[in-house]
């Protein structure tokens, strides 16, 4: 329920900035994924966010409220940690009525908001049991459900989807996307390594890098304007083919990038490029041609469907018009439009 | 850091959040009580006792202020005779103390540098997997558990010069000729005391010791195996390295501990010349003579001579008291 | 196997008997003795020859040593109380939160607990007499204070600081204040880890004898270390060994069954007490 205002936040610790100035809007019942590559800050952000470290210098408002010196508790937040973070000596009901418990509501309110969140969730019957007793998704349905029945304005999740196996990991994806449907005002912010979450889950996608914000946007936006190398390089699977020199001058910049999906294989001396097959990977649905160019790592290339290209044979590419990306020394986009094109 | 904040932020720059100042206020009074405690039962009779090493309190002036200020008389002092000799006086002219810091010094040295080599060995046996590992723990931590004054009755009694069976054992091996007066004869009763030190402290070690080898990883073990490295050189190389902090932590407490001696001492080898350490002959000077002035000027120094010890340790050692490190 | 591994196997077990023999064999010993009166208690034998329990009435009758028991286990039981109360919030403190100094301050606290106990004996001893407690246990639970209280709050401190960051994030979240968070969420965590210490210190207190020496003096004021070491006969000469045999048996049974149930925990315990290097 709540709009979030980042002013110029920073946050120091002794000798070490680790968020180096941040600005920041998050809509009202957004969905926002903070992501990018460890020790870039994003988890440090979100702690902030909740009020668990304080912020050094800068101001944060929700709903324009200023935020920066409010307790954890009263900031309207509720959160989902990376371990779960159960009262191990308390039952599953005990759990999620904690809160409630010192905030002194009733105890029919207080059955009724857990019974609602546990009804949600599936995990009714497991009221009595103690987090020992359950299994890893059954512990993240609970700390679910212990930030449901808070009623929070903000949703905070930690990176909660690292401590399950991969099978685990795309059915609770699914049910924390279904949970942003259902709780349609509630603001929810969410920290993940992994850009697969992120553009799986996101409204609104930021990505951080050392401190500061990199490019905020749609996973769309993000997937086809990156705004510098390093979104381009970060967002999408595989990563996006990197050329320069040679390949990259024609093109006026100094990087030339190019999705995997968007190299074509054509006929012998139509492509743009000559290149060897040096490894294939078949995905079943997709393959993967590693395609040596001459460049300093080979180019990918996805072809959907089996293709049959031995490898060490010789092959010609053709990159889809319009879809490169091309970026000069300071890893920024070229604006100006080629010539050439 | 003031580099790197721009000048809008400075306003906030030292502002904590409500949940730090919480915890901080909170911590502060967590903290209080304990500090107020410990600073009645410690600092305090610590700051008295230091006093009183600079006074001429004995058992009859101590509590009713009729003591005087002695200044340093306690520890060192000289007075020129009629004929000219100089004589001195105080703790430190005095060779009952220098004979108790030899005493305190040797017993120290040897009773810490034995147990660290057996609990080391013990421990090394103990890591080992054998049937009845289990038992033999249990049956190690016994002398640790045994009360140091039962202890000393305990030993006091096997080392008796008529019906001990020390004696006995050692007359029936061909040891000995005669039974010896073990705790009595001054050349024995330093060697009764280590003994008994050493059996009851050597499991404390041996169990520090063994938390440490365990937390070194198998493998290591396994793969020196593999690659046909001597059990010896494997020894020397790997295990003693990775047991070094551990090790450094367990001789150091000992010692400390070690430096401090007075109960066994005190029960097992009474009134005797070659056993008096610092701290019985401090607690002979207060609790038998009354001295409070000299006894509590012989207790300071015990006090000086361990705090040189503490500080070294924290500054050599360099060991992660907070935890912050980790 | 080879002849040489055969050998060193043999050795192996010749060093574990070896150490099970000479851990164990005073013990054996002291209740070896307290079963033999007379002149039988003065020729040496190594395996039980008579079962007489004249020493273990001779000094359960004496009033004095169910006295000293007493006392004993009032002093350190209260003791071994005070310190887990005052030491469970400030290791909070000390393991939780970060202030400045905090590491001076953990620094400072062992230090105390490696104090040498007669430096401050005369002054503590001005300290009781002023308090009036002279000759009464309460001067020994407050002197015990100064070793039992450091060693609570430095192994407390260690095991607060292994829990978990995030439960206290939680219930920081949840909106528990730092009394709750200890109380309604560490507690019952910690029980163990309470339990140990509260043993390691109770045994601390329980063997104490400098501070019970200088500060009692009525003989049904002693604990039972005093009453042991000045257990003696009519003259000097005549020491008692019989009683004394038997009562240290008495005092140290429980305390071995204690150890020997605790024995996992004690071990986690003492390590923790020793500083993770």
């Amino acid at each position: 329920m709540a709009n979030i205002q980042l002013r110029n936040v920073t946050k120091t610790y002794g000798a070490v900035t680790v968020i180096k100035g941040i600005d920041l809007e998050i809509r009202r019942g957004e969905f926002m994924v903070f992501v990018g590559p460890s020790g870039c800050g994003k988890s440090t952000l979100l702690r902030l966010i909740s009020g668990l470290e304080s912020i050094s210098t800068g101001d944060m408002y929700f709903d324009g409220e200023l935020m920066n010196n409010v307790m954890p508790s009263k900031r309207g937040i509720a959160m989902v940690f990376q371990s779960y973070a159960l009262y191990p000596h308390m039952t599953v009901y005990d759990n999620m009525a904690f809160g409630m418990k010192l905030g002194g509501s009733s105890k029919s309110e207080m059955e009724a908001r857990v019974r609602r969140a546990a009804s949600m969730l599936q995990i009714d019957h497991l009221l009595d049991r103690l987090p020992k007793q359950l299994s890893g998704g059954q512990r993240q349905r609970v700390a679910i459900g212990r930030a449901i029945v808070r009623d929070p304005r903000v949703f905070l999740f930690d990176e909660p989807l690292s401590n399950l196996d991969a099978a685990l990991r795309v059915q609770t994806r699914l049910e924390i996307a279904k949970l942003h449907h259902e709780m349609r005002d509630v603001t929810m912010i969410y920290v993940t390594h992994d850009q697969v979450e992120a553009m799986t889950l996101a409204d609104r996608i930021c990505v951080l890098r050392d401190g500061l914000v990199e490019q905020v946007g749609t996973p769309t936006e993000l997937y086809d304007h990156p705004n510098s190398i390093f979104v381009a390089g970060f967002i999408g699977s595989p990563k996006m083919n990197f050329l320069d020199g040679q390949f990259a001058a024609p093109h006026g910049c100094a990087t030339l990038g190019i999705r995997s999906e968007h190299i074509d294989i054509v006929p012998q001396g139509a492509g743009l490029w000559t290149g060897t097959v040096i490894h294939a990977e078949d995905l079943g649905s997709d393959n993967y041609l590693f395609v040596d160019l001459g460049a300093k790592e080979p180019v990918i290339v996805r072809q959907p469907g089996k293709v049959a290209i031995p490898e060490g044979s010789t092959v010609s590419l053709m990159p889809r018009a319009g879809l490169l990306h091309r970026f000069d020394e300071s890893g920024r986009p070229v604006q100006a439009p080629l010539a050439a094109e | 850091m003031t580099t790197t904040v721009t000048a809008p932020g400075l306003r906030a720059a030292r502002q904590e959040t409500g949940l730090q100042q919480q915890r901080a206020r909170a911590a502060f009074w967590f903290l209080a009580p304990m500090l107020l405690m410990l600073f009645f039962v410690a600092a305090w009779p610590l700051f008295r006792s230091i006093m009183f090493s600079f006074t001429d309190a004995t058992a009859n002036t101590i509590f009713n202020g009729q003591s005087e200020w002695v200044g340093f008389d306690n520890y060192l002092t000289w007075r020129v005779r009629d004929n000219g000799d100089i004589r001195w006086r105080g703790v430190l002219a005095d060779p009952d103390w220098w004979n108790a810091v030899w005493n305190t010094v040797r017993f120290a040295f040897v009773s810490v540098t034995l147990e660290t080599v057996l609990g080391l060995l013990v421990a090394l046996v103990l890591n080992a997997e054998f049937k009845g590992r289990g038992f033999v723990r249990a049956a190690i931590l016994i002398p640790w558990a045994i009360p140091t004054i039962v202890s000393a009755r305990m030993w006091g009694w096997m080392l008796n010069d008529q019906f001990g069976i020390i004696n006995d054992l050692l007359l029936q091996l061909n040891l000995i000729d005669s039974p010896i007066a073990w705790t009595a004869r001054p050349d024995t009763a330093m060697i009764a005391v280590l003994i008994v030190d050493i059996w009851k402290t050597t499991p404390f070690m041996a169990l520090l010791m063994l938390a440490g080898l365990q937390m070194i990883p198998r493998d290591m073990y396994e793969s020196a195996k593999i690659d046909g490295i001597h059990p010896v050189k494997v020894f020397f190389r790997v295990t003693l390295p990775l047991l070094r902090p551990a090790l450094m932590v367990a001789v150091i407490f000992r010692l400390l501990d070690a430096l401090r001696i007075f109960d066994l001492i005190y029960v097992l080898t009474p009134r005797s010349e070659g056993t008096v350490t610092m701290s019985v002959l401090s607690y002979l000077n207060l609790q038998q003579f009354g001295d409070y002035g000299e006894g509590s000027a012989q207790s300071t120094l015990l006090f000086l001579i361990i705090a040189v010890f503490v500080v070294l340790y924290i500054w050599l050692g360099r060991v992660d008291l907070s935890g912050e490190r980790s | 196997m080879t002849a040489s591994s055969i050998f060193w196997n043999v050795m192996f077990y010749i060093g574990v008997a070896l150490i099970v023999l000479v851990a164990v064999f005073p013990f054996y010993y002291a209740v070896l003795s307290s079963f033999e009166t007379g002149t039988q208690l003065f020729i040496p034998n190594y395996l039980p020859q008579s079962f007489d329990l004249s020493n273990y009435t001779s000094v359960l009758t004496a009033r004095s040593f169910g006295r000293s028991v007493l006392n004993s286990v009032f002093v350190a039981s209260v003791t071994v109380i005070a310190a887990l109360f005052l030491a469970v919030t400030a290791s909070y403190a000390l393991a939780r939160v970060r202030f400045r100094g905090r590491g001076l301050l953990l620094m400072t606290i062992l230090a105390v607990s490696m104090f040498p106990q007669i430096a401050v004996l005369s002054g503590l001893f001005e300290l009781i007499n002023w308090l009036g407690l002279y000759n009464t246990p309460w001067s020994l639970i407050l002197s015990y204070t100064i070793f039992t209280l450091p060693f609570t709050v430095w192994v407390l401190t260690t095991f607060m600081r292994d829990l978990p960051v995030e439960i206290e994030e939680a219930a920081i979240v949840d909106g528990a204040s730092p009394w709750i968070i200890i109380s309604r969420v560490f507690l019952p965590l910690l029980w163990p880890a309470l339990v140990t210490t509260g043993l390691l210190a109770f045994i601390g207190a329980w063997n104490e004898f400098l501070f019970a020496l200088t500060f009692t003096v009525d003989e049904s004021r002693r604990t039972v270390p005093v009453a042991i070491a000045l257990l003696s006969g009519a003259s000097v000469q005549e020491i008692p060994w019989g009683p004394i045999m038997a009562a240290s048996v008495l005092v140290t049974v429980p305390l071995i069954v204690l150890v020997l149930i605790f024995q996992r925990k004690i071990v986690a315990g003492l390590t923790a007490g020793g500083v993770k290097g």
